[in-house]
């Protein structure tokens, strides 16, 4: 069960918004946090909070392959990202670095709302408004894959995958 | 029940046959990363455990998203690819060498009907070829690089047929650019895009990996061009849907009354008619990336420009799509026309299209570039207003110095050599 307090933004936030091209060539991954969303809103990375729920619109993630987009979610704290969708490949790599992702389709959350996510339930509680949402459920290596912390150490356990 | 080019491709490896919606554990053909992902690649292969490749034959990693080396943080980002590969004895392309895309199939790295991951977007390029390519993040990509699997959802299909013949003056870019703009930068989430008929038949592997390319741009996990019509250097077998497959999406559009496309600012599917834009001051134009650099692209351009110049205040820049590309434009006198007009051309890689090094735009200044993304910030500068067209509308924005319908400025004597 992840609690937390939210910031919303909206649809198609591609992956040069969540962190631009020019951060990402190092293997450094502490500058990341400092940047992230910064063209989008230059605030975020001085008001966000460890354990803070980042809401997004549709199609969530587009763009680049890069995995310093969610490694940089991550590392500046977000602890789950609810969109109404997410595009494949930030999908994908969230799951893999360990980055807890939910889709809901509906919902009224708005920011600075208390919303608590149980995902294994598939289920999102807005603890501001009461409201309960639905969430669409994950392919179960997906949650395996969460569970073990990453794909890095799901792949010590189940190197031919297991579905 | 029918089956679809992804479901066909995907049964055959996983040696069971599967239906759009299954999960499956497959067999991977090959794999690239480049210097933008290829290092947290090859950490999270060490972290795995990785120490040899599964097959380093099939493992590629190419220097091409900051090419060359623009600062010390990413020469060692190089250094650690090239040791790598050194060190593994996979395939290495160094600077210069081109953008990755090209690279695999020029090289022939991935061939018809194969299952080829990138760390990079637009892998599904190689959709041109049939294969079902799909970009993955560097984790997945390390994954496979450790155990030569993955694991993925098997897609559905949007099947897109293109009938009638394309205007002169326009090519593949206008197409998909049209296609953008109708299904939207999510409109294919998920799923693999067919794309067939009449008006596509007589398309060059270049004109299929434009279309294949900006599939990404419809958030496509992979892309097929029907393989009728396709020529290509090697023996090889085509992959063609069931008549009866099943699909999500079926759409037919009419190519033959289409005008020359121009995606504004800042979604690659904010697509207009270059008659709303035409007009439009530029100050730099881009004929480069992985979507429109290629021989057939840089001729469109000369076509444009021979015994032309440039108009003032406004740059126009060049990036070769692979060093093979280069060599052909200079042999075949391309690159003197395009330099005479003015033209400044970089070396290839990927540079200006994703802000990594040169071509950085000013504040508020309008680019009219040949590549696949407008999204705010992408050439660098979040203040530039990015606008994208075939090479043909850049060459002739170039000329002019505002955004301009190539059948403005064409010869009309002079038969539209491409396409
Ligand atoms: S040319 Fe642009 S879109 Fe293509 S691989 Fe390079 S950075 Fe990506």
């Amino acid at each position: 069960m992840l609690r937390g307090r939210t910031h919303v933004y909206g649809d198609d936030i591609d992956t040069d918004r969540i962190i631009p091209g020019k951060y990402t060539k190092t293997l450094d991954m502490s500058e990341l946090a400092a940047h992230v969303l910064e063209d989008l809103d230059p605030n975020f990375s001085k008001i966000v909070q460890p354990g803070d729920i980042l809401v997004a619109g549709k199609n969530f993630g587009s763009g680049s392959s890069r995995e310093q987009a969610p490694v940089a979610l991550k590392r500046a704290g977000i602890a789950v990202v609810i969109a109404r969708s997410f595009a494949r490949i930030f999908f994908r790599n969230a799951i893999n670095i360990g980055l807890p992702l939910v889709e809901v389709k509906h919902h009224t959350i708005r920011p600075g709302h208390e919303v608590e996510v149980d995902l294994i339930g598939g289920v999102v509680h807005n603890l501001t408004t009461g409201e309960t949402y639905q969430a669409t459920r994950m392919p179960s290596v997906m949650i395996d894959i969460l569970n073990a912390g990453g794909l890095v150490n799901y792949l010590k356990t189940h190197r031919d995958y297991k579905l | 029940m029918g089956q679809t080019v992804a479901e066909k491709i995907i049964s055959h490896h996983s040696g069971r046959s599967v239906q759009a919606g299954e999960l499956a554990i497959v067999s991977v053909d090959g794999v690239m990363a480049t210097d933008a992902t290829g290092p947290m690649a090859i950490k999270a292969f060490h972290e795995m455990g990785g120490e040899t490749l599964w097959d380093a034959a099939r493992v590629s990693m190419i220097l091409d998203h900051a090419t060359p080396a623009p600062n010390e943080k990413i020469a060692n980002l190089h250094k650690l690819l090239r040791d790598f590969a050194a060190e593994t004895g996979c395939h290495f392309y160094d600077v210069g060498e081109g953008i990755c895309h090209q690279l695999m199939v020029e090289n022939a790295h991935v061939r018809p009907g194969d299952i080829f991951l990138g760390a990079d977007s637009h892998t599904p390029t190689y959709g041109a070829l049939n294969a079902f390519a799909a970009g993955v993040g560097a984790t997945d990509l390390a994954a496979v690089m450790f155990t030569g699997k993955t694991w993925l959802k098997v897609p559905e299909t949007i099947r897109i047929e293109l009938v009638g013949e394309l205007p002169r003056g326009l090519s593949a870019k206008d197409v998909i650019l049209t296609l953008v703009g109708l299904l939207g930068v999510d409109g294919a989430n998920y799923m693999a895009i067919e794309y067939t008929g009449e008006a596509i038949r007589n398309f060059t592997l270049a004109s299929r990996m434009v279309l294949a390319n900006m599939a990404a741009e419809m958030g496509a996990k992979t892309a097929f061009v029907d393989p009728t019509g396709l020529k290509l250097w090697y023996d090889w077998t085509p992959t063609y849907a069931d008549a009866d497959a099943q699909y999500a999406q079926q759409h037919v559009v009419d190519v033959s009354n289409l005008k020359p496309k121009v995606a504004v600012p800042h979604l690659p599917s904010s697509v207009k008619d270059i008659d709303a834009v035409a007009g439009t001051k530029v100050h730099q134009a881009f004929i480069g990336s992985c979507t429109n650099a290629r021989l057939e692209d840089l001729q469109m351009a000369a076509q444009v420009l021979r015994g032309k110049k440039i108009a003032r205040g406004v740059r126009l820049l060049i990036a070769p799509a692979s060093r093979r590309v280069f060599n052909d434009a200079l042999s075949d006198g391309t690159i003197q026309i395009l330099s005479d007009a003015g033209a400044t051309i970089i070396n290839s890689g990927c540079g200006p299209c994703v802000g990594t090094l040169g071509g950085i735009p000013g504040d508020d200044e309008v680019i009219i570039s040949s590549t696949n993304r407008n999204f705010r910030g992408r050439m660098g500068n979040p203040n530039a207003q990015i606008y994208l067209a075939s090479p043909a509308v850049v060459a002739a924005s170039a000329l002019t110095g505002q955004i301009t319908n190539p059948t403005d400025v064409l010869d009309t004597t002079s038969e539209w050599e491409v396409l």
